[in-house]
């Protein structure tokens, strides 16, 4: 491959070089399909846009024609939960196997309007229900770091495909971290927006009050040019918000005086103890830079988990209602009569996890548990909101792992949904508030690396966004100076 | 013991629309019936005078123009569904006799 259409490289250099004549989209485009050709063994991907190129010469005519495009001819993939026109949509379930959407997410939109190029679309695990994308109906994605662990879920195809330089950038959806456990396990950016930032219409419903649509990336401008196109208010979507008036690529970050708060409750029990260390030393390290860093208490958070896996698949229950094998996606073959369509339909289609989240949902729905299980959750919820709007008081920013611990093994946790639900326990509490976060990777343990995790307010993207980029440049400076 | 019983299971189950054999049945009252333990933990909470949260950001009607806007063509909706005829959606017949 030339250097110069090494996908690897920063947003910016990229679209400006297309957008100066220099580099062709047409060429980005086939760079990024034969990447994927190349390291095909790692699955990230269910279906490659068979107009990829046809699409990226459309750029090239477009900035010939005088067009300035903020993401000119950059190549990028989707999970394959966001609803697409040029390929099938099947959120990794069987369920929609033969799915061919008919309006696309507004956010596949405005990334084409701003010149992206969509070139595949990425695995997940089955209706976005997981945290290894082992749950997916068409196979496990693999670590780009190790092939026989995890890359993380649920947008894993996603978190993997950047990883390994298919394209610069994917994009995923996040309900209780699928984006950001998945990008730390893969050793990329993953940014969930705060909620409603991002418009949810057009990609697969999981849990319609906390799911979140974001960018995976190599660096944190990246993340930050991506949210700059797929940000604000759209009429399809009455839960989004306004958008910032400034731009979210915000160059100049500075860590001097900044108030950091590292929460206490995700240092605890449960943390792999390296993971630990290393944070200590990187919160040692932003001290040095001027941060003010100090533990503080959320203790809700400890009920997070248990607060999310009730309202989650209360939401899970509610959405998934509308596979009836009526009006689109899987249909038995064997029903004899209506209500038999929707039984065999929904036993045949659904996987066993979304199987397990519908029912659950429906239990703490139901009559004489609604409000032991489902009203107490929304309560718990609320009690987490108020903590971490007190946290916020104090602090600019709150700190902690993204996972408690780097990739695992394939198969290590199956058979264990409990075990599966724990890797999202310090993520889940950003989606009950509704909060922005962002995980970046910050080291390695046993050669897989591990992401740290900054929260801000809601709505404080570009406060978020320049201390994260200060965090990343010092990073990468002090790997650089161990090295030399 | 689990804390939910097979037949609560297959009484939820009905209640979704969800065909179990009675294996599965089985494995999902064990499974249910863990994750029910896990959240117990939200007793511990103390929820005294709290409102339950249902929206994050504090939104409410969210209102737009009641105007007519330009939708797909009829048979592209429709293109998904499984089985249709003359341009509706062909179901398994409901009543009988």
């Amino acid at each position: 491959m030339a250097k110069s259409a090494d996908l690897t490289r920063p947003i910016a250099e990229l679209a400006a070089e297309v957008q100066a004549g220099k580099l062709s989209a047409a060429e980005l485009a086939e760079a990024s399909l034969a990447r994927i050709r190349e390291t095909r063994e790692f699955h990230t991907t269910l279906e490659l846009n068979p107009d990829a190129v046809k699409e990226a010469a459309a750029v090239d005519a477009r900035i010939k024609a005088g067009e300035h495009l903020p993401l000119a001819g950059i190549p990028y993939a989707a999970k394959d939960n966001y609803l697409t026109a040029s390929t099938h949509t099947t959120a990794a379930s069987h369920m929609l196997e033969p799915f061919q959407a008919s309006y696309e997410s507004p956010v596949i939109e405005r990334l084409r309007a701003a010149g992206a190029v969509l070139v595949a679309k990425t695995n997940l695990d089955a209706f976005a229900h997981g945290t290894s994308t082992e749950n997916s109906d068409f196979g496990p994605t693999k670590n780009p770091h190790d092939p026989t662990r995890v890359p993380g879920g649920s947008s894993g195809g996603s978190a993997a495909s950047v990883a390994l330089g298919q394209v610069t950038f994917a994009i995923g959806s996040d309900t209780g971290g699928s984006i950001r456990q998945p990008a730390a396990l893969c050793g990329v950016v993953g940014l969930k927006p705060t909620y409603g930032l991002s418009p949810r219409t057009g990609v697969v419903a999981m849990a319609s009050s906390a799911d979140c649509m974001g960018p995976l990336t190599r660096s944190v401008g990246d993340a930050a040019r991506v949210l700059d196109v797929i940000a604000g208010r759209h009429p399809g979507d009455a839960t989004t918000i306004e958008r910032d008036p400034e731009s979210y690529v915000v160059t100049s970050g500075n860590l001097a005086g900044l108030k950091i708060g590292l929460i206490k409750e995700y240092l605890g029990e449960g943390l792999e103890p390296e993971v630990k260390t290393q944070l200590l030393a990187l919160a040692e390290l932003l001290k040095k830079h001027g941060a003010y860093v100090e533990e503080v208490s959320v203790p809700a958070t400890e009920q997070a988990l248990a607060a999310y896996y009730i309202l989650v698949p209360a939401e899970v229950s509610s959405n998934l209602a509308r596979y009836d094998g009526v009006r689109y996606g899987y249909s038995s073959a064997h029903a004899q009569s209506l209500e038999d369509t929707y039984f065999r339909s929904r036993e045949e289609g659904f996987g066993p996890e979304a199987k397990r989240r519908i029912m659950i949902g429906t239990y703490v729905l139901s009559s004489g548990y609604y409000d032991a299980y489902y009203k107490r959750a929304q309560k718990v919820r609320t009690r987490l909101i108020e903590q971490f709007d007190a946290a916020f008081k104090h602090y600019d920013l709150l700190l902690g792992p993204t996972s408690p611990s780097p990739a695992f093994k394939i198969g290590a946790k199956a058979g264990d949904p409990l075990a599966l639900y724990l890797e999202d326990v310090m993520t889940v509490a950003a989606n009950l508030v509704g909060i922005p976060a962002i995980s970046i990777p910050f080291g390695e343990v046993n050669r897989l690396p591990v992401g740290l995790q900054l929260m801000a307010p809601q709505r404080a993207e570009r406060r978020l966004l320049a201390a994260a980029s200060a965090t990343e440049s010092l990073i990468a400076h002090t790997k650089g100076g161990a090295r030399a | 013991m689990s804390k939910i019983s097979v037949e609560e299971v297959a009484r939820i189950a009905r209640l979704a629309r969800i065909g179990l054999t009675a294996d599965e049945t089985a494995t999902m009252a064990e499974e249910i019936g863990r994750i029910l333990t896990f959240v117990d933990q939200l007793q511990k909470v103390d929820i005294a005078g709290v409102e339950p949260t249902d929206q994050v950001t504090g939104l409410t009607d969210v209102w737009r123009e009641d105007e007519v806007r330009p939708s797909p063509p009829r048979e592209q909706l429709l293109a998904g569904a499984p089985a249709q005829k003359n341009g509706y959606i062909v179901v398994k017949r409901v009543l009988n006799g």
